[in-house]
């Protein structure tokens, strides 16, 4: 962008000062907000929200794979008698619970919930800029994600139950009733839930483009964006060119269950009768569904490594190691997350030579990804690294991605895919590479930037006890877990005592259960400490962590337009932290370059 | 009333909660400490913790390869599972060396690191040389990984050896049958619009398309009767779904009218190489049984949904698709009875299950494998053949309105759930009087 943009978008801001002060009403303000610091506090609680109704379903389901066939109390609060007689889940029931847990965590949770909080906060002051490029688009991002998140949850207390063919959906199980009860109206709202979280998903990440783009302040080029910028713009790119193919794939399976056409149905006998659709593919629908649905990892993993390389190099008071190795990372994991998502599909009867081509690509996200953790790693060496809450969750993020990513290089090898496919150890991979990490990047965002949303700051010392439980709990949940699956336990089975091969390692399940329930309930002292300090925390102040980025410019107080006066202009990257020959071991970037100093770059 | 009474002490435990950090929070004013102001005692038992957990996330891990290594699964016991499991050997070797390094330095670093104010952080943007060297070393490692793996994915996909012998596992919610080719050796078309309690697996022959015929004529005679009948008690809507079925079974009727001339055309022209000429024969059983050191090729269906067939022990593994057959080359090559020597447990079974979310039931669909000698094999395969099924006692019951049905077929599917001498009159039952 030109300086001559610039100069319009000024001009426009200081008109726009002029009329500042109107009054909002209260719904303006709160409900049908369109700045984009109310609106990622909407996506954040809501997100809150849906993370809980997530977690209690994890609950639900883990009492049942440790102690199998027990009544309990708890189970039966939630279900009531019709799903957990007794309190002992009924089998449809844990289908469904696996099913929206998954649903939600994946979308609602580090979807929504994470892009939708930091892209919104973070684009806008970031890159210097009074708010999105459309507000009102924004706004709708949000009422859409609020839309598809009820329809979500009253899919919940439909008769059959909700959606329970697995958070992919694979028809035929999703496609007929007869099949499952869950395949009945619970399906068809997931469907419409998720046409209409796409909807939001997509205005939001057509936003975010074009802020960045189109809305960076004077000198902010795209070679001094902090990490978090890149990420969030490589992430809205993935969902713009995926997610309409996730919205087709649900579509053609809308009609084929309600129009009878037969895009994924073919030859299927059931319910004692031959049903009529021939010649579709339930085949077609995997590759349309991964074609969104290998993308949506990085677009759940991308902004938490962002997060993360800000997070880190601010706390460690370092620049981030390898600035433009870390864009160049983010971009080939972008490009290759679109070549790769036949490794899910090795067994499906698809061409083994295919397969081959798949393998390749997959193995080869390996590489950028292990530069990631390389700079991250050498960020911290020889740092000063200040132990908040958010670098706390900064380096469990490093240390569940280099867990979870090994486990990776097995899976992608289709020979090995073989015998693990489907097994609690692509249960623990995912969980640990894309759930845990996402989720600590979640975690670390929410305790660096709170003073940002909320203008005071959190407990740090509850924040220590929330990581360190969390920490340990996520390792004890999914570590046994591969070794669950290498004894060739298969996931989603309600009960494993029927196979008397893996009695050897049923009390890991109990040991698992433990673990979860511990660091599900480590959560409400997050909840806790973020609703009560959102109205009592302590007053934040400007610039709490000493940071270079301009977020830490604007006044506590949220105002709408971001900065009092005019927009900051940028001078220097946003990681001279510890520069030789500064009194402080930081220099904002809005600090003009001094006589001779050079702009260092990764 | 419990339920209220929980929640009433779930909200006086929160209520306490925030009266307790109103206590910490005015203390914490009182002596001017800021939550962004990180003490040196919070950055050192951060720090130390960072060891700590280091030490423990090994020790874990080892504690679980010690305790629980000997529960994985034993030794292959196909000849392709030795090499996946050579490969994944290989695998853990250079991930377990990665693994280590890098969580050491990972926690090393976040604890010798830690915040002193008296020193300041080392500016070190970026290193050309070492950003290359930590490109190119995973690179090299990952194409060795790629070739290697690939050389063994594209040997276990490889073509079958001609003559590899055929076995079919067929998948419905939720249990599995197995098909065998019979004494021609070749297994016989299948279509899903054939399938019935006597023909669970839709294999076609001329009998079983005559006994569907037959079935479908039957049907839809008696829902016109009905119609015709009691067409103005009934209420519109149920005429309605009456009609519609109708339509349907006479649509289904032409297909299977046109499946018939195909057949005929085929066997017409292609004689034995015909694959519609080779379903008479087929062994259709609910048992699973492979010879040892013979190849043998999985041919994988499904009735319904997506199924997957898995045989741990065997390193096995393909989904079973709607409306296509996929395929799995492989070679047993340790029998059952020596497996029950090697986990030490005389009712070791192999087993194949569902590997694919496919309903209520996912968690129960297996059936036994039995891998034993040729000799072994060949004496249970000559009892399989000869197994007296029911179908021909079925097949000519539903026979009034229809072409007659065969007589004297002595060759269709055998089921052995239908050879129960007490199920197969009671299907039969049910197709004479078709209720739904």
């Amino acid at each position: 962008m030109g300086a001559h943009a610039h100069d319009t978008h000024a001009a426009h801001h200081d008109a726009h000062a002029a009329h500042h002060h109107h009054q909002e009403s209260w719904v303006s303000k709160y409900i049908f907000s369109q700045d984009h610091k109310m609106i990622s506090k909407q996506f954040l609680v809501t997100a809150i929200i849906m993370a809980w109704v997530a977690v209690i379903m994890s609950i639900l389901f883990r009492l049942q794979l440790a102690w199998p066939g027990e009544g309990f109390a708890f189970t039966n609060f939630f279900l009531g008698d019709k799903w957990a007689p007794g309190g002992v889940l009924n089998s449809n029931m844990y289908l469904a619970l696996v099913t929206i847990h998954g649903t939600i965590m994946v979308f609602f949770v580090l979807t929504g919930g994470l892009s939708g909080t930091f892209s919104n906060l973070l684009i806008p002051l970031q890159v210097g800029a009074r708010d999105m490029a459309s507000g009102f688009l924004n706004m709708l991002s949000y009422w859409f994600f609020f839309l598809s998140s009820i329809l979500m949850l009253a899919s919940l207390f439909v008769e059959g139950g909700p959606a329970s063919s697995g958070w992919t959906v694979y028809p035929p199980l999703s496609a007929l009733p007869e099949a499952i009860p869950g395949s009945g109206t619970g399906m068809t709202l997931w469907l419409l839930s998720m046409a209409i979280f796409i909807a939001s998903a997509l205005l939001g990440g057509l936003n975010y483009v074009v802020t960045i783009l189109n809305l960076r302040t004077k000198g902010m080029k795209m070679t001094r964006m902090p990490l978090t910028i890149w990420a969030f713009f490589i992430t809205a790119v993935l969902g713009i060119l995926s997610f309409p193919v996730l919205l087709s794939c649900a579509l053609l399976l809308l009609l084929d269950r309600s129009l009878g056409t037969s895009f994924y149905l073919s030859d299927i006998h059931i319910g004692g009768e031959a049903l009529e659709q021939t010649g579709g593919s339930p085949i077609l629908f995997q590759h349309l569904f991964w074609f969104l649905g290998h993308p949506e990892v990085y677009i759940v993993l991308l902004p938490a490594l962002g997060i993360t390389s800000e997070v880190i190099a601010t706390n460690a008071r370092k620049p981030i190691f390898g600035y433009r190795a870390m864009i160049g990372s983010i971009l080939a994991i972008g490009f290759l997350s679109f070549i790769v998502w036949g490794h899910h599909m090795y067994l499906t009867g698809m061409n083994p030579f295919l397969g081959s081509v798949f393998v390749f690509t997959t193995l080869l996200i390996a590489i950028p990804s292990a530069v990631k953790v390389f700079n991250y790693l050498t960020t911290l060496w020889r740092g000063n690294i200040v132990m908040t809450p958010a670098m706390l969750f900064s380096i469990g993020l490093v240390a569940t991605f280099i867990a979870g990513g090994l486990t990776g290089i097995i899976l992608a090898d289709s020979a090995l895919d073989i015998n693990v496919h489907d097994t609690y150890f692509v249960v623990a991979h995912f969980h640990i590479v894309m759930g845990m990490s996402a989720i600590f990047g979640m975690f670390a965002g929410i305790y660096h930037w709170f003073p940002k949303m909320y203008g005071r700051m959190m407990n740090t010392k509850l924040g220590y006890a929330h990581f360190w439980i969390t920490f340990v709990c996520a390792f004890g949940v999914f570590f046994p877990m591969h070794f669950v699956g290498l004894a060739g336990a298969p996931r989603r089975y309600y009960d494993y005592s029927e196979f008397p091969f893996l009695n050897g390692v049923t009390d890991l399940n109990v040991l698992i259960t433990v673990f979860a329930i511990i660091g599900g309930a480590a959560q409400m002292i997050f909840t806790y400490n973020f609703f009560y300090s959102i109205y009592r925390g302590q007053k934040a102040v400007q610039n709490p962590w000493r940071s270079n980025t301009l977020e830490w410019t604007t006044p506590v107080e949220h105002i709408h337009g971001n900065w009092p006066g005019p927009i900051p202009t940028v001078h220097r990257w946003p990681y001279d932290y510890s520069k030789p020959g500064k009194a402080e071991d930081f220099v904002p970037q809005t600090v003009p370059l001094e006589h001779g100093e050079d702009e260092e770059h990764g | 009333m419990t339920k209220l009474l929980i929640i009433a002490v779930l909200v006086l435990g929160v209520l306490a909660v925030v009266r307790l950090s109103r206590v910490y929070e005015l203390t914490a004013t009182l002596r001017g400490k800021r939550e962004e102001h990180i003490s040196d005692r919070d950055n050192r038992m951060n720090a130390r913790f960072m060891w700590l957990f280091c030490v423990l996330y090994f020790a874990f891990f080892l504690w679980l390869l010690f305790a629980y290594g000997d529960k994985m699964l034993p030794v292959a016991a196909s000849e392709h599972g030795v090499w996946t499991d050579q490969l994944l050997d290989v695998n853990w070797a250079i991930l377990f060396v990665v693994f280590f390094l890098t969580n050491i330095l990972l926690f090393y670093f976040a604890g010798r690191y830690v915040y002193d104010k008296d020193r300041k952080a080392f500016y070190y943007s970026h290193n050309n040389k070492l950003e290359l060297l930590w490109t190119v070393v995973p690179a090299i490692t990952l194409i060795g990984i790629i070739i290697y793996g690939l050389t063994i994915w594209n040997r276990i996909t490889a073509h079958s050896p001609e003559g590899t012998a055929q076995v079919e596992l067929y998948a419905k919610q939720f249990d599995w049958t197995a098909r065998y080719p019979g004494k021609d050796g070749i297994l016989g078309a299948t279509d899903y619009r054939l399938i019935n309690d006597n023909n669970p697996l839709g294999v076609v022959t001329k009998e079983s398309i005559e006994t569907r015929l037959a079935e479908l004529a039957t049907s839809i005679n008696a829902t016109v009767e009905k119609l015709k009948q009691e067409g103005e008690y009934l209420p519109p809507a149920k005429v309605d779904e009456l009609n519609e079925k109708v339509e349907r079974e006479r649509r289904m009727l032409r297909k299977v009218t046109n499946l018939k001339v195909m057949m005929e055309q085929d066997i017409a022209e292609k004689g034995e190489a015909s694959p519609y000429a080779h379903g008479a024969d087929d062994v259709v059983i609910k048992e699973f049984h492979l010879p040892v050191r013979k190849d043998v090729e999985l041919v994988i269906r499904s009735r319904d949904v997506i199924h997957s067939a898995y045989i741990p022990h065997l390193r096995a593994q393909m989904n079973a698709v709607p409306g296509m057959a996929t395929r799995f080359h492989m070679k047993p090559t340790i029998t059952t009875d020596s497996m029950r020597v090697v986990v030490g447990d005389d009712k070791f079974d192999f087993v194949l299950l569902c590997n694919k979310i496919c309903g209520a039931s996912h968690y129960n669909m297996q059936m036994p494998l039995v891998v034993e000698s040729q000799t072994a094999f060949d004496a249970w395969y000559t009892e399989a053949m000869k197994k007296p099924f029911q179908a021909p006692a079925a097949a000519a019951t539903p026979a009034p309105a229809a072409t007659p049905a065969a007589t004297d077929s002595t060759a269709t599917a055998a089921d052995t759930t239908a050879t129960d001498s007490a199920a197969a009159p009671a299907a039969a039952t049910a197709q004479a009087q078709p209720t739904h």
